[in-house]
């Protein structure tokens, strides 16, 4: 099986008035295609940092991070920017949904940066929010939906475009413990079916169980698996 | 969905604001407009009137007369095509509200030098034929409806009693910058009762308008005429009309300035306004930005949406404005003495102004907030609480 993501001996740290703070250090580590990972740790671990080059959001001080074949901290800006388009799905742990927009046009928000017509835009919209189970949904806002189902249209905003790897941070860390089983439910459907890669950042060690591989970061340092 | 759609979405996110923001463009926008208009119509004045026409005055006042007898030697000079006269008639009709220019003229030659003024054949042998016939302008008399034949009765201050004239005549002005409510009577039947009524006060007149050849010799023509009558007891001063127009200006320069320079001001709190407004707004949706930017969407696709939406509220309230400056205006002339600012109406300049001004505040307000978008890191905005 084929490597997702690789990352090269990553080490990240942020300037705060003149010191340096180190985040990662000497990171070295694969994540297979079809896999389900979760990264544990505790506050200020680096999991969240981790992930945000993962997805392309952030860059390495050292080290090289490749994603689906592209070594993205080479990338420009809007290189990365119309990577991230088309290669990953994000998952915020507050949803991070458009209040002024339905959620089919929440949905279809990805898509307009891509040149499908009107009516294949609307078929993918369509799927994918019969997948989270929100067809009877689509003109509700918002604020018209619960957190669980809230949380089920962000990440039928993730899937849209069909990209290769998910990116979620706490995706339950806001919601009841009935509605996190649900989505985790959907993202394990997420993996198992329709074959995404998945890297999600957690707290709660029985969330991070419905993952295939599990890992801990602490104080910047990968532990062994 | 697509960008446009988005843009408006975001504008009404906060309904109360957006359309305050409007209507604030849209009254600083005809506020604009109406400045302009009256700077631009001030400047007309001077550019519409003649460079062949030269006005000889009375060297220390315009309201000192020059003697009627000028009139044969300043036709002598070199260059001098025709030459007219006018007088300052005042008076009041009916009551002090109802005020318009009326000026004793010498018929026969008034409306030589003057072609701005369009009055028939028929009426102008008729005017010509009375003494105590008068001509007023079409807005006058359809301001007051007056007919042909009908009396007007004036109360003379300048020349006091009480004097009837015959409305023989009823000109159309040829521009739009001509005033059309002006009273034009024979000077000839004012001297004749001053001579009678106010002995002494006979064979003068306000000024003299000479037309000249050529306008490349207005310095020339005018030095001659006052070398006419140095050391007179009434010297002249001759300028072309545009000086003379250009000199009223001046007097109003300062103001014409503050109100040329209280335009662009209103722009520019207009702008800042809108900047503000703009600057709210993204710092409300940071973590939204900071999601689009995940999701992909590129330094253009942002700044589109942000400019769009800055656009959108100034060309909404711009264009709001630019059709509340023509109702401004009217009002703004109904408050004025009839007569004055004659063609005060909004120009093609003034909406370029307008407009331009409109897309300059729309993209000028645009620049901090996507300045901040585009500087905020995915990271952090995705953790902006507010």
């Amino acid at each position: 099986m084929q490597n997702m993501i690789e990352i090269h001996t990553v080490s990240k740290s942020y300037w705060r008035e003149k010191i340096e703070i180190p985040v990662l250090d000497n990171i070295d580590f694969r994540v297979a295609e079809g896999e389900f990972l979760a990264l544990m740790g505790p506050s200020g671990s680096g999991k969240t940092t981790l992930l945000n080059m993962i997805a392309g959001i952030d860059r390495p001080s050292s080290g090289e991070v490749v994603v689906n074949g592209t070594a993205i901290s080479k990338l420009s800006e809007s290189q990365l920017a119309r990577w991230r388009a088309s290669n990953i799905g994000f998952i915020f742990q507050f949803y991070n949904l458009i209040p002024v927009l339905t959620a089919y046009e929440n949905v279809e928000l990805p898509l307009i940066l891509t040149k499908l017509s009107k009516s294949e835009r609307q078929q993918h919209v369509e799927t994918v929010l019969a997948i989270v189970g929100l067809s009877d949904r689509m003109d509700h806002y918002p604020g018209q939906l619960s957190g669980g189902q809230e949380q089920r249209v962000a990440i039928a905003r993730a899937i849209v475009t069909d990209p290769a790897l998910l990116i979620a941070d706490e995706p339950t860390g806001d919601l009841d413990k009935s509605s996190s089983e649900e989505i985790m439910t959907l993202m394990q459907r997420l993996n198992t079916e329709f074959r995404k890669t998945i890297v999600m950042v957690t707290h709660d060690p029985h969330i991070a169980e419905k993952a295939k591989v599990l890992r801990h970061l602490e104080k910047g340092v990968l532990l062994e698996a | 969905m697509r960008t446009p759609r988005l843009i408006v979405k975001n504008v009404f996110r906060r309904k109360l604001r957006a359309c305050l923001t409007i209507l604030g463009m849209a009254i600083a926008v005809a506020a604009f407009g109406l400045l302009r208009t009256v700077v631009s119509i001030w400047n007309t004045a001077t550019q519409a009137s003649a460079t062949d026409r030269l006005i000889v005055r009375d060297a220390v006042s315009f309201i000192m007369p020059l003697p009627y007898a000028y009139l044969d030697k300043i036709q002598q000079v070199p260059g001098v095509k025709v030459v007219t006269f006018a007088n300052w008639f005042g008076g009041t009709y009916r009551n002090k509200e109802n005020f318009f220019a009326r000026s004793a003229i010498d018929g026969a030659t008034f409306f030589k030098v003057y072609r701005r003024y369009e009055v028939s054949k028929q009426e102008m042998a008729d005017f010509m034929k009375e003494q105590d016939a008068c001509i007023v302008g079409s807005a006058l008399a359809k301001r007051y409806g007056f007919k042909l034949g009908d009396t007007i009765t004036l109360k003379g201050d300048i020349y006091p009693g009480t004097w009837d004239f015959v409305l023989r005549g009823i000109y159309e002005p040829k521009s739009k910058s001509t005033d059309a409510s002006q009273m034009f009577l024979h000077w000839r039947y004012l001297n004749e009762r001053v001579k009678q009524v106010f002995p002494g006060r006979e064979d003068q007149v306000g000024w003299f308008i000479a037309k000249i050849d050529n306008p490349a010799n207005a310095g020339r023509i005018a030095s001659s005429i006052d070398a006419l009558f140095k050391n007179s007891s009434a010297e002249t001063k001759t300028e072309s009309e545009r000086e003379f127009v250009k000199g009223f200006v001046t007097s109003a320069s300062a103001i014409i300035d503050a109100m040329d320079y209280m335009s662009y001001v209103i722009v520019g709190i207009i702008m800042l306004v809108l900047a503000n407004t703009m600057i709210m707004s993204a710092r409300e949706r940071t973590r939204e930005y900071a999601v689009l930017k995940a999701i992909g969407f590129s330094a253009g696709r942002l700044t589109e949406l942000i400019l769009g939406e800055s656009l959108f509220i100034s060309i909404i309230g711009g264009a709001l404005g630019i059709a509340l400056t023509y109702p401004m205006v009217r009002s703004f002339q109904g408050m004025l003495p009839p007569g004055a600012f004659p063609g005060l109406s909004v120009g093609s300049r003034t909406l370029e102004l307008a407009s331009a001004a409109v897309i300059v505040v729309g993209i000028g307000a645009a620049v901090f907030p996507i300045q901040r978008v585009l500087s905020t890191r995915i990271a952090d905005g995705v953790r902006f609480s507010g």
